[in-house]
């Protein structure tokens, strides 16, 4: 797992990355020696603190806010040890430093369920140390020892009733050395961490409409920009004939970019019109003949590759050849499109000294250095401003729309905001890929597994992205939930066989989670289901109790965890009334999962009409998360993941035909809506001090695995090809 | 053309074509970015506003069909109005693109069903979409919102 951190870091650092329209930037973020430097450095209270002489507060939010909540559990991460009212202090979003690297990811960049796992020490510690320096001038100024004074409330008092404010002492804290020693309050000290009553901080401006999203952004003379991209990935612009559109009102300027062409006027609507009135043709590109037909075959074709060995011990096939019984079978899932309510934007100011990207972005760090490519400025030249994502899920770590946004405003010499209509956004996201899973079982006489063969098939975003730390043959980002196969099986063999489909694959909200824990998932309960067993005591009888190192998932927690697993398997099963006796067409479902260090346990219960539409009446869950941060929001973090996995599993599929994506808009790519929301969620913790685990997520990937295990245990179907549509569901019967 | 019309109680103007929708004359030529863009098909929800007390998807709204009449946008949802109290009261937002046309649509509800049953919620707000699943806290918000009504 080290390892694969180390390399991980290394890669997003030296990011030989392929960003927007084919254009391959060949990049080395000038930071590599610097990472435990910047680490070191993240205890200096100016970089995530700023007091001002009004005593006003500000604590930098280092991580983008896309509904997760950073904006808020950050922040108290400070304050707790800062000794900050935290409903008093302003945040800011941090613009890209070294000080503001993601040490699990080593770049600033947001994703991986790491922001709190990343931040939980650092972050207390920036507090403390801070507390420290403010301490240590107001004790100076008094002549007195830093121990007799305390800090509470952004105040500080000393003997005989001295008292002054972080404000008054800050400017000489500044100067004071950096505490290298700084010790942590305990868990049980803890005022604001774990406060079940903490409010959001940014709710009251998201409810009063002000919140500043990328979108929204207004800057003085700004022009905006509607676009036409190629309608079949991997297309390019030929030629196009621009006499209407150009002559339509508002109309500034008609170019050409990298990946498409650009119609700017004086409003978005006038743009967007102007836009509808270009003649293209098309360079349909390599994937020009590319339909489902042929994305399948090849996912089947190359999954008769041996694939690379992720994870083996004994002797797999021949302890499956030796078995009793032998269970088998084939999964099919498709690809998704992360699809955001705000569609993808950019503001872009391209001048000739230097550039400002107001971006809502994951990966703001990335920008200075993919925009420096696209405009032939210097990284030190271009400012980052990161406003509020309008939803992210991993769509925004991709930093594709900010260098045609700088393409677009360097080439008309003024500030432009660039906003991709829903359709650009679907028929140009990059896609959580699909892929063929093929699994074997063996079990023998006595009902002992024996023997487990686990053979993925499916496109490499790392491959794409960082390339790497694809290392022999594996992504660990295809290999998530696998790698950690929790259940004890003396003989195994888990391969990973990579194939291209042509439609671009890319970090989706619990990316290669959503994947593998539908298959490990629904097999086990296949297996629990054929050997006659509980589906709960099974699991809890074959989980690998050992504490067995794992190689790849360079996220999770790095060991096997079949006590942890065993303790929300059990929790799960008391909390969802588990055992219950149904009617025909209504059951639970249960899906173990670790994912992100965080252990869930999740029970499904579903009916199913004689439509065979699947409707989700509850869905329970037990997580052991460690010590939740913001309690309240964790909770919403799940009900979140719930419900993006629901749309996903019940919905959720991207097909292409002539090499283009043929869902525009929320009418062909379905997701669930308020009416198909699950109508009841009970969310169970296991009280814990433990580090925190990642909550952002992986119940994405736990709830379609227990709804599709619950629709085996209404219907008696298993439906092993992804969405649950009525159509697949049926087309599952005989199986 | 210029085109008048009565927003958030106050008299606003703009030149533009009539066919534009009422969206982009809010965001763009007016300024009032809180309206947000989802779809442009009425498919999500996103831009709702009220036209003369109605929720209605601005995106779909030429803003000639809106002159001379009375429109009202998450800023002009007064503070203290029940919605945004209970939106507040339950942390509803996540990333909270969505939640000015939520809030909206959720406001007409409230201003005519003071005890809105599932199955009134589920019909009133289904075509709202929140990719960040914030449903269950919507639903409850409403119903807390239309007992402050």
């Amino acid at each position: 797992m080290e390892n694969i951190q180390m390399t991980a870091r290394r890669d997003f650092l030296k990011a030989s990355a392929a960003v927007g329209g084919g254009l391959t930037l060949g990049m080395y973020l000038p930071l590599g020696a610097k990472v435990a430097e910047a680490q070191a450095k993240t205890n200096s209270p100016n970089a995530w603190v700023k007091i001002g002489t009004d005593n006003s507060i500000t604590i930098m939010c280092a991580r983008s806010e896309m509904g997760q909540d950073v904006y808020t559990s950050m922040p108290m991460l400070v304050a707790e040890e800062l000794e900050v009212d935290i409903n008093k202090i302003k945040v800011e979003f941090a613009p890209p430093a070294e000080v503001y690297i993601n040490s699990l990811l080593g770049g600033q960049l947001t994703g991986g369920s790491t922001a709190v796992r990343d931040a939980w020490e650092k972050l207390r510690k920036a507090g403390a140390s801070a507390r420290m320096m403010l301490v240590g001038a107001a004790a100076k100024e008094w002549g007195v020892d830093a121990g007799q004074c305390k800090a509470a409330n952004g105040t500080i008092s000393g003997p005989g009733g001295k008292k002054t404010t972080y404000g008054a002492v800050a400017e000489a804290a500044a100067k004071m050395e950096v505490p290298k020693d700084v010790p942590l309050k305990p868990a049980k000290e803890f005022k604001i961490v774990g406060n079940k009553a903490q409010k959001r901080l940014d709710t009251p401006m998201k409810v009063a409409g002000t919140a500043t999203f990328g979108i929204d952004v207004r800057v003085p003379n700004m022009l905006y920009a509607a676009v036409a991209m190629p309608p079949m990935i991997g297309g390019k612009v030929q030629s196009f004939d621009d006499s209407r559109a150009k002559n339509m009102p508002g109309v500034k300027a008609v170019v050409q970019y990298s990946r498409g062409v650009a119609v700017v006027a004086e409003s978005y609507w006038q743009a967007k019109k102007a836009k509808d009135l270009l003649l293209i043709t098309w360079d349909e590109g390599p994937n020009a003949n590319n339909d489902m037909v042929k994305v399948w075959a090849g996912l089947k074709d190359a999954s008769n590759q041996p694939g690379a060995v992720f994870r083996e011990a004994g002797d797999a096939d021949g302890a499956i050849a030796g078995a009793a019984k032998v269970y088998e079978a084939t999964y099919e899932l498709p690809h998704l499109s992360h699809s955001p309510m705000e569609p993808q934007n950019t503001v872009a100011d391209v001048r000739a000294d230097g550039a400002t990207i107001i971006t809502p972005t994951q990966f703001q760090q990335l920008v200075p250095f993919v925009v420096a490519g696209a405009t032939g400025l210097k990284p030190e030249q271009i400012t980052v401003i990161t406003t509020f994502l309008g939803g992210g899920f991993g769509r925004r770590v991709e930093v594709d729309y900010t260098i045609d946004a700088a393409e677009i405003s360097k080439a008309v010499g003024a500030p432009v905001k660039m906003v991709w209509s829903r359709e650009d956004d679907m028929t140009h996201d990059s896609y959580r890929p699909g892929g063929y899973y093929k699994v074997q079982m063996g079990v023998d006489g006595g009902g002992k597994l024996v023997g487990y063969r686990y053979h993925g098939t499916s496109p490499s975003i790392s491959s794409r992205l960082f390339p790497s730390i694809v290392k022999d043959g594996i992504d660990p980002f295809a290999v998530e939930a696998i790698d950690n196969f929790p259940y004890a099986v003396p003989n195994h063999k888990l391969t990973y066989q990579m194939h291209d489909t042509g439609i671009t694959p890319g970090y989706w909200r619990g990316v290669s989670h959503n994947l593998n824990a539908y298959v490990v998932e629904g097999f086990i309960d296949e297996v629990a289901h054929a050997v006659g067993k509980d589906p709960i005591q099974f699991r809890i009888d074959n989980l690998d109790y050992t504490e067995e190192k794992h190689k790849w998932s360079g996220l999770s927690a790095g060991v096997a965890v079949g006590g942890r697993l065993k303790k929300v398997l059990e929790m799960v099963r008391e909390k969802s009334g588990w055992g219950k006796k149904y009617p025909e067409g209504r059951g639970q479902g249960v899906a173990v999962m670790e994912g992100y260090n965080t252990c869930l346990a999740c029970v499904a219960e579903v009916s199913v009409t004689k439509n065979y539409d699947v409707i989700v009446d509850k869905v329970t869950y037990a997580i052991d998360a460690g010590q939740l941060i913001h309690p309240d929001q964790a909770k919403a973090q799940v009900e979140s993941c719930t419900i993006f996995g629901q749309s996903a599993c019940m919905y959720g599929e991207i097909t292409v035909k002539n090499g283009g994506v043929e869902q525009t808009n929320f009418d062909g790519y379905r997701v669930v809506r308020m009416n198909e929301a699950p109508k009841a969620m009970d969310i169970h913790w296991l009280e814990s001090n433990n580090t925190p685990g990642g909550l952002g997520e992986p119940a994405t990937a736990l709830v379609q695995a227990a709804i599709g295990n619950a629709i085996f245990a209404a219907t008696g179907i298993r439906v092993r090809k992804m969405p649950f549509t009525p159509e697949n569901i049926k087309g599952s019967m005989k199986a | 053309m210029m085109i008048s019309f009565n927003l958030n109680g106050k008299q606003a103007s703009a030149d533009v074509a009539p066919d534009t929708p009422l969206l982009w004359v809010l965001r763009d030529t007016l300024g009032m970015t809180g309206t947000k863009f989802g779809c442009g098909k009425a498919l999500c929800g996103a831009c709702t506003v009220h036209l003369n007390g109605n929720a209605v998807r601005s995106c779909q709204t030429p803003i000639g069909s809106v002159a001379g009449q009375k429109v009202t946008t998450i800023e002009g949802l007064p503070a203290n109005h029940a919605v945004k109290k209970a939106w507040i009261a339950l942390d509803v937002p996540q990333c909270g693109y969505c939640q000015p046309g939520q809030m909206m649509q959720a406001a007409a509800l409230v201003a005519q069903n003071k005890k809105p049953s599932d199955a009134d919620i589920d019909a009133w707000m289904s075509g709202n979409i929140c990719r960040c699943g914030t449903y269950p806290r919507i639903r409850a918000a409403i119903k807390d919102a239309a007992r402050m009504a």
